[in-house]
């Protein structure tokens, strides 16, 4: 017995390969004969290959990586307080958390929801590991976040905007635009939905900016509580991104396929561009303190992370299995960035709108212009006095900026992306089923008038979704008077009549906007008013509109 | 122009209105206090008749909205007020299922450095290779139907709970399936014969037919009340109890039991957590009747085919036998359990049945 007893044998036990595990579990699956499964949720796709699992996944070793995470997580929540994070946290930063963290625990556990539909129209299961993965990653995902949310509320100088956090979800101006996005991932097309809007756009593209860029930006303003929350996020978005390109290259060599490919790579690409850079963009750029000039814009990043990585590596070679690729879609995104200040614009609109938020919103001053218009040429100009105006009314001396005479006209929504036409001189309008409806751009009208609707190119496309519901946030409250609005909001701090959201940071009562400087001012509906006017008045003021406006010192 | 303010970012370090309001204020917790489990889950899921004002914004073609009671055919007053028993989130669950990962690993590695396999009895090898291999088709099979129905809940706490049992049945079905690829590099054990007796051999084809019945369902509800309430304690629970940990001992094998045991615990888990939705369901004062009228036709599908499924199984327990198994005593026994699970959650027996 002796005899073979060597040090190998004693340390070193067989295992099977990876890849056998793989293949023995992916033959788990069986077709049934007893009992046919209905597909719950339909897809206009041909999809009838298996997607493979190039990554070979296991659950039995990623239960413990995932533990392993978590333990790096929560250990660094803990010596964050002991550092005493908080005493140097700059507060602008942490205001703009009150807005991102209500929206992104949403779309979050939408996408564990869409590997429900995934797993489902896959043929085969050799990616239901994968799909699996992502399901329970995804739950991670929210819970962390949730979590994440609640120790600032706990720990930081102003609780209220996080007390509230999930009911502010369903009910502000600006959340409506993350639902679009969460909502998107699980309703219509079973392909557009979970693949190509969540899997190849959203995560392939954008994550990089949510979850990359984002942490920077809070390290540079002493949050160092995100940064390991979200990297850990993103840690499991490359096991993510590598389902979406597997189901994708099932799908793509079908040549009935490429015609609605070409649409949703459209319809999601500038879709998530609209929303994702709107509020990333805005909170990276404008929640910050940190000023220094060397540090890349949003800009900057999101022509490595955007143009760089994903259009021209992963987009531009779909091109070789006939994917129309609509090169000039990528480039009128970069456009709206730079040229057009898209990012600026949603900034100026979210403050302009502080009255309805459920977050601080502070104001840009000197140190901040010095840092625009070294990064945006031009920036002072446009911007400038918009800023200087918020400054000037940020105290309860005078009503909101929004109710004086400052030039800024409060902009129409659009239908599609949700965020509000702010690029006046792209505004657009369109009827769809006999209704008028506008939007930010040209491509959001198509993706509401054409890319969702019952039919595309002549053939039938009974399994795309619709836009529906009162997507249009103003008109909920159309005629109302705003401290009966804020009100019903709930957007009221515990002694039941000092707001949450204020236009500044002072944290003294004296400083802060009550329900009373509120009342006798009127909430309208752009849209509900469009409506209303006769045709010959509708198109002056469309004229009007997208002629823009200046903003002139209060 | 006002300048910044400079300020502490610490709680305390101001006082002014809301600047104490430390809590999640939105919704009721259970208890006293909200538990940590009900911050994290509730209300994520927004929806039209709490917080969500716009309504969903998008739909499907025909007008169904992004999520609605339309998934189901129960129908509940307030599907909020629901909490799941082991108020699992993400990294409890991740505790738990790499405990369970990390000791199953630890077992089957000392226990085949220690040979254990090889001293298996032959007839019990073949049990484990063509009926324990059979049976990770089942376990997959669950995992599946429930991964599909996590999509389709009203609220966040009613889909997380059947996200997590959908994992657990996931894990269980690699588990039996690498542990008997694994302890194949040992003794001689043919890894395709568990799909083949899966498809082919008769003693299967009932428990095929009830996974397929379950995999067929598109009613998430269903699928809960199927899995947990009917083919669990009838089949699933059955085998791996009163067959594998029973038998496996008398055949010297000490290791397979044991690497199921941990299904054990997870199904009183997820069936706490399921008795829990469907009493709060049939306790309705609206709609209490008709949930549970609507869950004795559940029974009225699933019972003929889960009994269908035990008497098939009849033979295995024949090959497994040495003296210490008792068929018709385990299936009494299943049936009493799912007899009581049925009697906790106030439904009744459809007309001709027994239990
Ligand atoms: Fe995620
Ligand atoms: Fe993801
Ligand atoms: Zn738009």
């Amino acid at each position: 017995m002796a005899a073979d007893l060597s040090l190998s044998k004693i340390v070193k036990q067989k295992s099977i390969s990876v890849t056998e595990a793989t293949q023995r579990i992916a033959d788990l699956g069986w077709a049934p004969d007893y009992f046919e499964e209905i597909l719950k949720y339909p897809t206009d796709y041909k999809v009838e290959k298996a997607p493979k699992d190039p990554m070979k996944q296991v659950l039995r070793s990623y239960f413990p990586m995932q533990e392993e995470k978590d333990n790096r997580v929560y250990g660094a929540l803990d010596a964050a307080l002991r550092g005493d994070m908080f005493r140097n946290v700059e507060p602008r930063w942490i205001e703009w958390q009150k807005l991102f963290l209500a929206i992104i625990p949403f779309p979050e556990i939408s996408a564990a929801r869409s590997m429900a539909i995934q797993g489902q129209i896959a043929p085969g299961e050799n990616l239901r590991t994968g799909f699996t993965m992502q399901m329970i990653d995804e739950f991670r995902h929210s819970t962390i976040q949730m979590n994440l949310k609640k120790w600032y509320m706990e720990n930081y100088v102003d609780p209220a905007g996080f007390d509230i956090t999930e009911a502010a979800f369903g009910k502000c101006y600006a959340t409506t635009i993350g639902r679009q996005f969460g909502e998107g991932f699980i309703t219509g097309d079973a392909v557009t939905s979970t693949n190509v809007y969540l899997q190849v756009v959203a995560e392939t593209a954008f994550t990089n900016t949510l979850f990359v860029a984002m942490p920077s930006e809070a390290a540079r303003n002493g949050d160092y509580a995100l940064p390991t929350i979200f990297l850990s996020v993103q840690s499991d978005e490359s096991r993510h991104i590598g389902n979406g390109h597997s189901f994708l290259m099932s799908i793509v060599k079908e040549p009935e396929n490429l015609d609605l490919l070409e649409r949703d790579l459209r319809y999601a690409f500038w879709q998530n561009h609209a929303i994702v850079d709107a509020a990333i963009g805005t909170i990276i750029e404008y929640g910050t303190q940190d000023r220094d000039k060397n540090k890349e814009s949003y800009a900057e990043l999101w022509h490595r992370w955007v143009f760089d990585d994903y259009y021209r590596t992963y987009l531009l070679p779909l091109e070789k299995y006939g994917v129309k690729i609509h090169h000039e879609d990528v480039e009128e995104a970069w456009n709206r960035i730079v040229k057009k200040n898209y990012v600026h614009k949603v900034a100026q609109f979210f403050s302009f709108g502080w009255p309805v938020a459920f977050w601080r919103i502070d104001g840009m001053v000197e140190k901040d212009f010095d840092w625009f218009e070294a990064k945006y040429p031009g920036w002072y100009n446009e911007f400038g006095t918009y800023w200087e105006n918020y400054g000037k009314a940020s105290l309860p001396n005078q009503p909101p900026l929004m109710y004086l005479d400052s030039g800024y006209v409060y902009p129409h929504r659009c239908w599609s992306c949700n965020v509000p036409a702010l690029i006046r001189e792209d505004f657009c309008v369109d009827e769809v089923e006999g209704e008028l409806y506008t939007y930010c751009s040209e491509l959001c009208r198509w993706t509401h008038k054409v890319a969702f609707a019952g039919e595309y190119n002549g053939r039938p496309t009974p399994a795309m979704g619709r836009f529906s519901g009162r997507r249009q946030w103003e008109e909920l409250y159309h005629g109302w008077d705003l401290a009966d609005v804020v009100k019903d909001l709930g957007f009221v701090r515990s002694d039941g009549h000092t707001v949450i959201q204020q236009p500044h940071l002072h944290m003294e009562d004296s400083k802060m906007w009550t329900l009373d400087h509120f009342k006798g001012l009127e909430v309208r509906s752009p849209l509900v008013d469009l409506r209303a006017m006769s045709p010959a008045d509708r198109e002056k003021h469309i004229a009007e509109y997208q002629a823009g406006f200046t903003c002139k010192p209060i | 122009m006002t300048e910044n303010v400079q300020q502490s970012g610490a709680a305390g370090s101001s006082t002014f209105a809301g600047s104490d309001s430390r809590r999640y204020n939105y919704f009721e917790p259970a208890g006293r206090r909200a538990t940590l489990y009900e911050d994290v889950t509730v209300d994520v899921q927004p929806d039209p008749s709490r917080h969500l004002i716009q309504g969903w914004i998008m739909s499907f073609a025909d007008g169904m909205p992004t999520y609605g009671d339309y998934t189901t055919a129960a129908k509940c007053s307030d599907w909020h007020v629901y909490r799941s028993v082991d108020q699992e989130w993400s990294r409890t669950h991740y505790q738990r299922q790499s405990h369970i990962e990390n000791t199953i690993k630890m077992l089957v590695d000392n226990a085949r450095s220690d040979g254990a396999p090889g001293r298996f009895d032959a007839g019990w090898i073949k049990v484990l290779q063509d009926h324990f291999g059979a049976l990770k088709h089942a376990e997959f099979g669950l995992g599946v139907a429930l991964m599909k129905a996590q999509r389709d809940g009203v609220t966040q706490m009613v889909n997380n709970a059947i996200l997590t049992n959908a994992s657990y049945k996931l894990r269980l079905s690699q588990d039996i399936t690498l542990y008997l690829a694994d302890v194949g590099l040992d003794i001689e054990i043919d890894g395709d014969a568990g799909k083949k007796s899966w498809m082919e051999d008769p003693a299967w084809q009932g428990t095929r037919k009830a996974i397929e019945a379950i995999l067929a369902a598109t009613d998430h509800i269903e699928i809960y009340f199927a899995a947990n309430v009917m083919f669990e304690p009838l089949i699933g629970e059955m085998f791996r109890n009163a067959l594998i940990m029973r038998a496996g001992p008398a055949h010297n094998d000490f290791v397979t039991p044991a690497v199921v045991s941990a299904a054990s615990d997870d199904f009183r888990r997820n069936l706490a957590n399921t008795i829990t939705l469907l009493k709060m369901l049939n306790g309705d004062e609206t709609h209490g009747k008709a949930n549970r009228e609507l869950m004795s036709g559940w029974v009225e599908k699933y019972l003929p085919l889960c009994s269908e499924a035990a008497s098939g199984l009849e033979s295995v327990w024949g090959l497994a036998d040495s003296g210490e198994l008792d068929y018709a005593g385990n299936v009494g026994d299943a049936r009493l359990r799912c007899k009581d699970i049925l009697t906790e959650i106030g439904v009744g027996l459809p007309a001709g049945m027994t239990l």
